[in-house]
């Protein structure tokens, strides 16, 4: 089976109340892949993320997985069961639960209510699986925590567990480091630099000390649409993205 | 949920113990009179209301308005049994048609009548329709992403539009008056002695097990995750969950739970009319939980017996006033008591626990 994209978005519009969020956006993603996308605030970029996962239906313009999935005809459930994991800029975890329920909830499984009650309580599989997660988000001593008495960085941590517990074939990690230490930052682009080993990524994120760190291509958006695109040296010699940045 | 097997156990005790009581001889001491018998019933059968408005509301952050639709739908389930099995015996004699039927003038049983003088048939219908109205239901509003405060109102609005339609004489369900009058259930008389405390027995056994079922339900895998759905939703979402059907799972068990109450409800109060659809009773039935204490389940029983005993005492002496308390209680409630009685319970076992570690770590002496 060979598939040349895993992600294909292609002259992709959106529009809220006259706004233009996204503006013809088009970009494609190999499989494997890890993209940084860059861009200053309102550039579309929680927008476009919004549109590969489900939630925001394009006006125009088509968005696919796997060159055989239709994103625009399916909703988040669906989406996420084809393997597409996102990770939201405020860390969202379900609080009131233990790490490890938080953790076992994300693991790959059938998801219709009947199967969850008929597998009550996790298999030695499923631990196995939650145990190596757990090592490798750091989050170990913190397992039978309440989510909701973490620290903001090991939310995000936890976050990022949960998206490995999913094991989805693309990751959407949404600006993973804000209100992280420079040691936690560091630490985050080496875990997704290991997490690209397996699963392909795509990562919006501010900080360009960690995007930096990643290594991987850029790419700018800019009022909706792609101003530039390459390695991060090239991209930031751009003139209109120093433009966009600096400029104004 | 703790001690969800404790709360259980002593209302099956208790029940067993209040029959027993009653069984004495009158001049006994000790004897307990029918009456407290048939209001410890209807308070069980409330229990098991409020357990199934617990459900959705504690556990699965559905704030329902309008439980009191199911419990009804129960009742009367079983109410249209206890008519046909009058029989002959009605004021007017006639075998195949209930009386209010042959007032109407009316010369045969309408279709949805039939089977009725069955009683398993009864019970099936007593949860199977609360359960499907409910179903149709929940499918509509949670696929539309129906929730908080609009999704409150259309409960309301379910209620209050089938307590209009109930009491319309062409219904078919008695109008008004709905149905009483019954004489007897599977052939023992509803008025003797041994089956109003076998009924009072069986109403405790069938809370219990709705406790167990929502203990087994609540306990495990499904349990997190409607705790993921109530506090974040969309999140669940995006790891692939569809939260409209996870909770349309448990408001459909929520119903049937409401719809059993409902048809032991109408054996020991012997009379079911439109009354029971009243808004009012819905919203009553979510004080006794906020009382108890919201998602605890021992908390729903607890608020339910509580409530509604105080709601009798009140009632009997100073009944003008029943209606100020209940308001007041819910105030003080929410504002001193946001985990209800059961709360109280918790804060003061830490409290305790606080105190304990205090003293031991001033014990252990100045040494950090």
């Amino acid at each position: 089976m060979s598939v040349t994209n895993l992600l294909y978005l292609d002259g992709v519009s959106v529009s809220f109340d006259g706004f233009r969020a996204l503006n013809g956006l088009s970009l494609l993603l190999a499989p494997g892949e890890m993209r940084a996308i860059i861009g200053p605030n309102g550039a579309g970029k929680t927008t476009m993320m919004d549109v590969i996962t489900g939630r925001t239906r394009p006006d125009t313009g088509t968005a696919s997985f796997r060159d055989e999935h239709d994103l625009t005809r399916l909703d988040e459930p669906a989406i996420a069961r084809l393997g597409i994991g996102r990770k939201f800029q405020k860390p969202t975890v379900f609080e009131q639960l233990s790490v490890r329920d938080n953790l076992l909830l994300s693991l790959k499984g059938r998801r219709s209510p009947f199967a969850v009650l008929a597998a009550r309580r996790e298999t030695s599989e499923e631990g196995g699986r939650i145990d190596e997660i757990l090592a490798i988000t750091r989050l170990g001593e913190h397992a039978a925590r309440a989510a909701g008495a973490l620290s903001h960085g090991q939310k995000q941590w936890l976050e990022i567990g949960m998206l490995l517990g999913q094991d989805p074939e693309l990751l959407l990690v949404d600006e993973p480091v804000a209100g992280m230490t420079d040691a936690e930052t560091a630490q985050t682009a080496e875990l997704l630099c290991s997490i690209n080993r397996r699963h392909s990524v795509i990562v919006v994120e501010h900080d360009m000390e960690f995007v930096r760190a990643l290594g991987v291509r850029v790419t700018v958006l800019h009022e909706g649409s792609v101003l530039a695109e390459g390695d991060l040296a090239s991209v930031s010699q751009d003139p209109r993205v120093i433009e966009v940045y600096l400029g104004r | 949920m703790t001690g969800v097997r404790t709360t259980a156990l002593a209302c099956v005790v208790a029940s067993l113990l209040l029959a027993g009581l009653n069984l004495l001889p009158a001049g006994s001491a000790l004897h307990l009179p029918d009456f407290a018998v048939g209001l410890a019933g209807k308070y069980l059968a409330y229990a098991i209301l409020a357990v199934a408005v617990d459900l959705v509301w504690g556990f699965a952050g559905i704030l329902t308005l309008g439980h009191a639709a199911f419990f009804a739908l129960g009742g009367y389930a079983m109410g249209m049994y206890l008519m046909r099995e009058i029989g002959a015996r009605g004021v007017y004699g006639n075998a195949n048609l209930p009386d209010f039927m042959v007032f109407l003038s009316w010369t045969k049983l309408p279709w949805y009548w039939h089977g009725f003088e069955h009683l398993p048939f009864a019970l099936l219908m007593a949860l199977l329709v609360p359960a499907v109205l409910a179903g149709l239901f929940g499918w509509l509003a949670f696929r539309s992403r129906v929730s908080g405060v609009y999704l409150s109102i259309i409960t309301q609005a379910l209620t209050y539009a089938l307590m209009l339609a109930f009491f319309r004489n062409d219904m078919g369900f008695g109008g008004n008056n709905g149905l009483t009058d019954f004489k007897d259930i599977a052939g023992f008389d509803l008025h003797a002695r041994s089956t109003r405390a076998s009924l009072l027995v069986l109403s405790a056994l069938v809370l219990a097990g709705a406790l167990m079922a929502s203990r087994a339900l609540l306990g495990g895998r499904f349990g997190s995750l409607l705790t993921a759905v109530r506090d974040a939703e969309s999140r669940t979402r995006f790891l692939g969950y569809r939260p409209d059907h996870v909770k349309l799972v448990v408001w459909v068990f929520s119903a049937l739970v409401a719809g059993a109450g409902g048809a032991l409800y109408v054996t020991q109060v012997g009379i079911i009319n439109p009354g029971e659809f009243a808004p009012a009773g819905s919203i009553e039935a979510v004080i006794w939980v906020a009382v108890g204490g919201r998602g605890t389940l021992s908390g729903a029983v607890l608020g339910a017996i509580l409530v509604n005993g105080g709601k009798t005492l009140l009632t009997g002496l100073l009944p003008e006033l029943w209606l100020y308390a209940l308001g007041l209680l819910f105030i003080l409630t929410t504002l001193f008591l946001p985990r209800g009685l059961m709360g109280l319970r918790a804060g003061g076992m830490r409290r305790l626990s606080l105190r304990l570690r205090a003293r031991s770590d001033a014990g252990a002496g100045a040494a950090p």
